[in-house]
């Protein structure tokens, strides 16, 4: 267990170093996600080295935004200022973006792999 | 008195009012088995509202509450896991993933800014909410870039994610989207972290693919938005 969660600092790691020295705009964390993937891939790492780690934060990832969520305690007023054209864009903006890419995605999904899904029509 | 303050100020109270508050929201959760009852918004909810109930700053909450937070960052890290094991399925579906996140992409940056610009939003406004829908860290970096409010982006962000956890897989289905891998992505790109949380725990192939959209949304937002920016606005 302590060697996953030693792998997985060691890639977020690498990855904030990468996130840095090239300067992109993605986050250590989501390059290193990346880079784990790739080793998986090639063997570099041992699957069973990081599951038990790696499935043990998953199962908790709800958690671990919370506090992110608290902080928008700071900023009530600024919302408040404009709520209204906020409040609107933000629920017509979601409800968009999942029906547009479900729906983009669907479509792609049933034309390419047809058959593939155990929800036939 | 002062041996409450100080005690406010260790770690011990943050970390421990997250974990009793999260243990009764999920409690409560898995009695009623309503969506309404998520267990992340409403344990935001409930702590946002005892600290103000209790006059405690932010601060004294955060002390505890960084270390919760970094925590995230080896959870995202290892995403790569239930990707690598669904790798099979996702590899067939790369097209519609792909262009699914792009589709996604543009349709969010134009409905949020359009519907807050049509509503009178004033220009700060509408630059903050462009970027909604990305990862916390994405999102702040496009907004700096394009001159937003950095923290009216990171409260959205937030926001976003909690709806689409709340309601996001239920929302998908009303509308027609049966395909897991849809759903999935669907939720990862509207909700990112948060909502791909919630995939995680119902589906096996949705939660790996929302993980996925996270980085594929977060990239494309991040090379997307400043271009249609210089372009446009």
């Amino acid at each position: 267990m302590v060697r996953g969660f030693a792998l997985l600092l060691l890639f977020q790691f690498l990855g904030e170093v990468l996130s840095r020295a090239l300067h992109v705009p993605v986050p250590g964390n989501v390059i290193g996600m990346a880079l784990l993937l790739v080793a998986l891939g090639r063997g570099w790492v041992s699957f069973a080295a990081v599951s038990e780690a790696a499935e043990l934060l998953l199962s908790h990832m709800a958690l671990f935004f919370i506090p992110a969520g608290v902080g928008v305690m700071l900023y009530f007023e600024l919302i408040g200022r404009e709520w209204l054209p906020i409040v609107v864009a933000f629920f017509v903006s979601s409800f968009a973006v999942m029906a547009a890419t479900g729906w983009t995605a669907q479509l792609l999904d049933r034309s390419q792999c047809q058959g593939d899904d155990d929800d036939g029509e | 008195m002062t041996m409450g303050s100080d005690l406010l100020n260790t770690p011990l109270f943050g970390i421990g009012l997250t974990l009793v508050i999260f243990e009764l929201a999920q409690r409560i959760y898995r009695k009623t088995g309503s969506i309404w009852f998520n267990p992340v918004a409403w344990s935001i909810g409930l702590i946002i509202t005892l600290l103000m109930v209790g006059d405690i700053p932010y601060d004294a909450y955060a002390v505890g509450g960084k270390y919760i937070l970094f925590l995230l960052g080896p959870t995202v890290v290892a995403l790569a896991v239930p990707l690598y094991q669904r790798r099979t399925e996702i590899l067939a579906r790369k097209k519609p993933i792909l262009i699914g996140v792009v589709v996604g992409a543009v349709v969010s940056i134009v409905s949020a800014s359009g519907t807050a610009w049509l509503l009178g939003g004033s220009k700060n406004v509408v630059l903050s909410l462009a970027p909604k829908s990305v990862t916390t860290p994405i999102a702040i970096g496009i907004t700096e870039q394009i001159g937003g409010i950095v923290e009216l982006t990171a409260a959205l962000v937030v926001m976003s994610g909690c709806l689409g956890a709340i309601c996001g897989p239920e929302f998908c289905r009303l509308i027609g989207i049966k395909n897991n891998a849809a759903v999935g992505l669907a939720v990862g790109t509207a909700a990112h972290g948060i909502g791909t949380a919630r995939m995680l725990e119902i589906d096996r192939l949705g939660g790996p693919v929302a993980g996925l959209a996270i980085g594929l949304n977060g990239m494309v937002t991040a090379f997307l938005l400043p271009l249609m920016f210089i372009l446009f606005w």
